[in-house]
């Protein structure tokens, strides 16, 4: 009983992907076949190459991976030494800073995403990668978050210690923090990496030149210049999606750990 | 090491302080930029902008509330975006939240098998939302998509989806449970969490299964059902690409959702006043209804160590 409920459910989420795959490797005529038929008679490997000959999908995947790099080089950076401040050093204000900066997480994007793009605009920053990765080197309030709930459970004694020893706060964060809390610093690593890699919105406001775009922003390009090649289309949606899934098997249970210490535990 | 200069006691505590200050300031300087620069800013700036005629090539024109006036009164498709926007999110949200509650209580057994299941429904949750717009259109298909084939299997009608304009929020909101697999693990976290006594306890008094649920996990589960709602509420009212990418806000505007109507204003029209003006309406309702949520949750979440009666 538990069973059957148990693989219905999971008909339906596997069910897209094998369509996904299914369709990637077919060629124009299989696709539009009524009645339908399941798999291809011979895989149409090409289709995956030809993704790359209808557009530049090369440099798309060149510039996505860029743009992920400096994120989750500015998100380790950042979060760790402002997480540790709220965690573990007793400032004046620090209770006011740290609720001010997790309010960020109530305001919806979009607010502040739109009035970027003026003042992006200003400074001359449309049309790069800055205005998608100099943030990052300023903190994430979901990051901090996680890595302040990480960094509470570490035992002060390791600081003192090493303050004794004549370290200031920057040393202790290098040389004692960060090595023991690699697992929280994988976490924020990963999630840095599906958030930019799956973004949309922002590189769709602050890039418009062709050989600026994202992976995101190639597949919308795509469905809006061969919106019936099918094929074409779903094979570049599996190539977009493939270093996702590689991530995934590698790192699961820091994909998991991510959800459960930003989520709960408050 | 340098060795330090000898101090009393008295004079190292207030020089500690002044050096945790001094160092707390210094280390979270990033933030107290970033909120400057990338929240206060922008939102000054496009309270200042709301109340401009501006196309972002000439200088913006003062014009008062006029912009307000016009997106309250003038503009017809702004409440229906309002509308879309809100359907969506209320009907989306409970839905979304039930489904991956049920599905969470489903994972938390040990049955063999179980951690591959959990792969498999947690997965899909990871892909970007472009990549799910464009599968779930040719799911969509009404010809050729995976959902009509199916439905002809059980001998049902086939279905318009995204394409007729009573479905196409449905079909909106069918598509984001594929992808409910976080707030499934979030849960599952808090179902594995509940101390195994107090379900034994339940067991020895004589209390049903369901007795169990009611008053033992469902309570404990409180403070993780509002931490999704919120979330939910915040991601529901934001949605844009899948809009964008699948309808095109069609059809008849039947799935122009807020954002959707704010980007095309702002970049398609260049009415950036009045893009700013739908933004800082959207800040504010957000925030009414967040804290609606927030005063709310005395009334129905529960947190450890409290007494409820």
């Amino acid at each position: 009983m538990l069973y059957s409920v148990l693989i219905i459910g999971a008909l339906f989420t596997t069910m897209p992907f094998l369509w996904l795959l299914r369709s990637s490797v077919m060629n124009m005529r299989e696709i539009f076949t009524m009645p339908p038929v399941w798999l291809p008679e011979k895989p149409q490997w090409k289709n995956f190459a030809d993704v790359f000959t209808m557009l530049p999908f090369g440099r798309f995947f060149l510039n996505s991976g860029i743009i992920v790099a400096l994120n989750i080089i500015g998100a380790l950076f950042s979060n760790t030494i402002m997480a540790y401040a709220f965690a573990r050093i007793d400032f004046r204000g620090r209770n006011i800073m740290y609720a001010l900066c997790l309010s960020t997480l109530m305001l919806p994007q979009v607010v502040t995403l739109v009035p970027l793009v003026v003042i992006w605009k200003y400074l001359g920053g449309l049309n790069t990668f800055a205005p998608l990765t100099v943030p990052a080197f300023f903190g994430n309030a979901f990051y901090i978050f996680m890595l302040h709930q990480f960094f509470k459970t570490i035992p002060l004694e390791y600081d003192e210690a090493a303050f004794v020893d004549g370290a200031n706060y920057l040393q202790i964060i290098l040389n004692v923090i960060m090595p023991i809390s690699k697992p929280a610093l994988a976490v924020v690593a990963i999630f840095s990496f599906m958030y930019t890699w799956n973004d949309f919105f922002g590189p769709l406001l602050f890039l418009n030149e062709e050989k600026m775009y994202t992976v995101a922003l190639g597949l919308k390009m795509l469905t809006g210049m061969y919106s019936t090649q099918w094929h074409i289309l779903m094979a570049a949606a599996t190539l977009v999606v493939l270093p996702l899934i590689v991530l995934f098997f590698f790192a699961q249970k820091y994909f998991i750990e991510g959800l459960t210490l930003g989520g709960l535990k408050g | 090491m340098e060795t330090r200069p000898e101090i009393t006691k008295k004079h190292k505590k207030m020089h500690l302080s002044r050096y945790r200050n001094r160092w707390g300031w210094l280390l979270i300087s990033p933030a107290v930029s970033g909120l400057t620069l990338w929240v206060a800013l922008p939102l000054l700036v496009s309270l200042v902008a709301s109340l401009c005629d501006w196309d972002m090539v000439g200088p913006p024109q003062y014009i008062g509330l006029n912009n307000y006036k016009m997106m309250f009164t003038v503009d017809p498709s702004f409440w229906q975006a309002v509308g879309v926007t809100a359907y969506y999110t209320f009907a989306g949200v409970p839905v979304q939240i039930i489904v991956a509650f049920v599905t969470a209580l489903l994972l938390n057994t040990n049955v063999r098998g179980i951690r591959f299941f959990r792969t498999l429904y947690y997965l899909p949750s990871i892909l970007p939302i472009a990549v799910n717009s464009v599968l779930w259109l040719w799911l969509f298909n009404p010809h050729f998509g995976l959902l009509n084939i199916i439905l002809e299997w059980f001998g049902f009608p086939p279905q318009r989806w995204v394409f007729g304009s009573e479905t196409v929020i449905p079909s909106f909101i069918l598509m984001s449970l594929w992808s409910v697999g976080s707030t499934v693990i979030i849960f599952l976290a808090g179902l594995q969490g509940i101390p195994r006594e107090l379900l034994e306890a339940v067991e020895i008094d004589g209390g049903s299964g369901w007795h169990r649920f009611r008053h033992i996990i469902l309570p404990l589960m409180t403070p993780i059902i509002f931490y999704t709602v919120v979330i939910g509420f915040i991601t529901g009212v934001q949605t844009f690409t899948q809009p964008f990418m699948m309808t095109g806000g069609g059809p008849a505007n039947a799935s122009l959702f807020y954002v959707l109507h704010l980007y095309r204003q702002a970049f398609q029209f260049s009415h950036m006043g009045y893009a700013c003006a739908m933004a800082w309406f959207l800040f504010v309702v957000t925030m009414i209804i967040s804290g609606v949520i927030f005063k709310s949750s005395s009334l129905w979440v529960f947190y450890e160590g409290e007494v409820k009666k």
